[in-house]
Parts: structure tokens; sequence; C-alpha cells
């Protein structure tokens, strides 16, 4: 399985990504945002940081970079794209995926690890998966998902909301709302789920002496899907 | 030609910044400040002599990336 992770000025959690793709089976290779052709691949992921510093709005000006006409065609055709966290909000600046992600509620910067619970396994990202709750680490100043009520009722109907910030026991509740998102979403799909887009940074759990290793239940059942 | 334009919040959506603003205010004295919504100001020097054309040209930026209007409203002055 080939993957391409998007590499823009202020990425920083493409090599970790690429050494979790590269841990579970994927040939990875890394695409510069100024190219205009991506490679050929079956999953393109848009990794973490502050592309362009965060300028204008999180997301805005890499929305707008060279190398994302590729990547929204890419989307709009089928193929498998994956943003997290600065990659999720590149996603909705694109209007590959709906709604925005604001400031977060209490205006801190949140570092920390989080328990989501995935809604949704009718899609190649989570069809298969042993697990529906999920210990990932979140980093993020700008999480806190926000729609308007129409587009809410349109991706509730069509359960695009991909995973949700819950406690342990996967009770959704506002202690285990980290920022303030609407209906604790920490994840959403585009129509077809075949884009999902999430805060929450699997490629940081990947390690069992380090970290925990629910991210790697995360790739293992992803590349699982896709062969 | 010079235009300017200034980026504000939708009504309803929550401004957290504005909000420790208003509060920092109020705490400073001013206790008659009600709200605060925090914006943006763009000052947009553009080569083009009809004021109509230029404004239309920053309309279409404005829809196009410095506002998402999910959640932002734009004017141009």
């Amino acid at each position: 399985m080939k993957s391409s992770v998007i590499i823009f000025p202020g990425s920083n959690c493409d090599r970790d990504m690429d050494v979790a793709l590269k841990k579970f089976g994927f040939k990875n290779q890394m695409v510069w945002h100024n190219d205009f052709e991506l490679p050929k691949s079956d999953l393109i992921v848009l990794p973490g940081g502050f592309s362009y510093g965060d300028y204008l709005r999180c997301g805005s000006i890499a929305g707008k970079s060279k190398i994302i006409n590729s990547v929204i065609e890419y989307g709009k055709s089928g193929g498998l794209v994956l943003g997290i966290c600065n990659g999720f909000q590149i996603l909705t600046e694109t209007g590959l995926l709906p709604g925005v992600l604001q400031q977060n509620k209490y205006l801190e910067f949140i570092c920390k690890n989080v328990y989501v619970k995935i809604n949704d396994t009718e899609n190649k990202f989570f069809k298969n998966i042993k697990k529906k709750i999920l210990e990932l680490h979140i980093a993020h100043n700008e999480g806190n998902y926000f729609c308007s009520n129409d587009e809410l009722k349109s991706i509730e109907d069509n359960n695009q909301i991909a995973v949700s910030y819950c406690n342990k026991e996967g009770t959704y509740n506002n202690e285990s709302n980290p920022n303030g998102a609407l209906k604790n979403i920490a994840g959403i799909f585009n129509k077809k789920k075949n884009i999902l887009g999430m805060m929450p940074h699997p490629e940081r759990m990947i390690d069992k002496y380090l970290s925990g290793e629910d991210g790697s239940v995360f790739f293992e059942n992803l590349i699982g899907n896709l062969k | 030609m010079k235009i300017k334009v200034i980026v504000t919040l939708k009504n309803g959506v929550l401004d957290p910044q504005g909000k420790a603003i208003q509060q920092t205010l109020n705490g400073m004295g001013f206790e008659n400040v009600k709200e605060v919504r925090q914006g943006k100001y763009f000052n947009i020097e553009i080569n083009e002599n009809d004021e109509a054309k230029a404004k239309l040209k920053v309309e279409d930026m404005c829809k196009k990336l410095l506002a998402n209007l999910v959640i932002e409203d734009f004017k141009i002055i």
C-alpha cells in the first residue's frame, strides 16, 4: 500500500506520520507543498503542525497551496484522505469537510491524552476495528469544532461524526470535552466517508513503552482494510 | 487604490477572545461594556482605477480567502 504525506512549511508531525505509516506497512512518500502532482497513492495524509504559521486562519493558506488542487481532486474522486490536527483544519478550509475549527473555548493550548469513541465503522478507516474507544493524544489551540445547525443536522443524518471526545467508559459529557467542540466532535467524515479529519494524533500513540498503542490499533486496522 | 475590509465573526458564533477582552475591561472599571466582538482589518492596495471594479475583486478575495463564511462576515469599506 502506498501513502503520501504532504509537507507544508510549518508542518511538524509529518515525520512522526511517516514513521507510523512505515511501521505498519505503508510505502510512504513525502510530498512538498509546492509540487502540483501527487504520486500514485492509496492514502494521502495532511499532517499536523502550524502550516504557514497559522497565518490568517489555521489551514487557510495551506488550503490554497499548489498541491492542494490535486488533493481536492483525489478526495473528490473517492481517494482516501486523512487529515490530522492542522490537516483537519486544512480539510475544512478547502471545503472537503464541513464546518470549522475555532479557538479552544478556554483560550488555552491543550496538550494531553484524551479518549475518543468511534461512532461509525461503515468506512475504510474504522471498519473491523477491534477497539471502539481509543486513548489518543491531542495538542492544539484551535480544535473547537463548529458548524451551523443545518450543517450539524446534515452531518448527523449522514453519520458523518467519525469520533467524539468521551471519558474512559465511552460516555460523552462536558468534562470529557477538552475544547468546547460542538457535540464533543473530535473528527468528521465527508459524505462518502473517504475523507477523515480529526484532531487527535494516532501517530503519537504507536509505542508500547512511550505512549500506549491505540494509534497502532488505528493504523493496523487501516492498512488491513486497504489490502 | 486602497480598499479596506473588516472581517467579523457572525452573530451567534462564540468569540472567546472577545469575551475575555470584555471581562478584562469590566475588571478594569469599564463596567458598562456589555459585549466585545473581535475582528480582523485588511488594508488592500490594488492596481485598479475603477472603484466598483476594485471592490468587486476584493469581494471575490473575501469569499475565497480573507473570510471563512461558515463563521465570518465581511464588510468592504
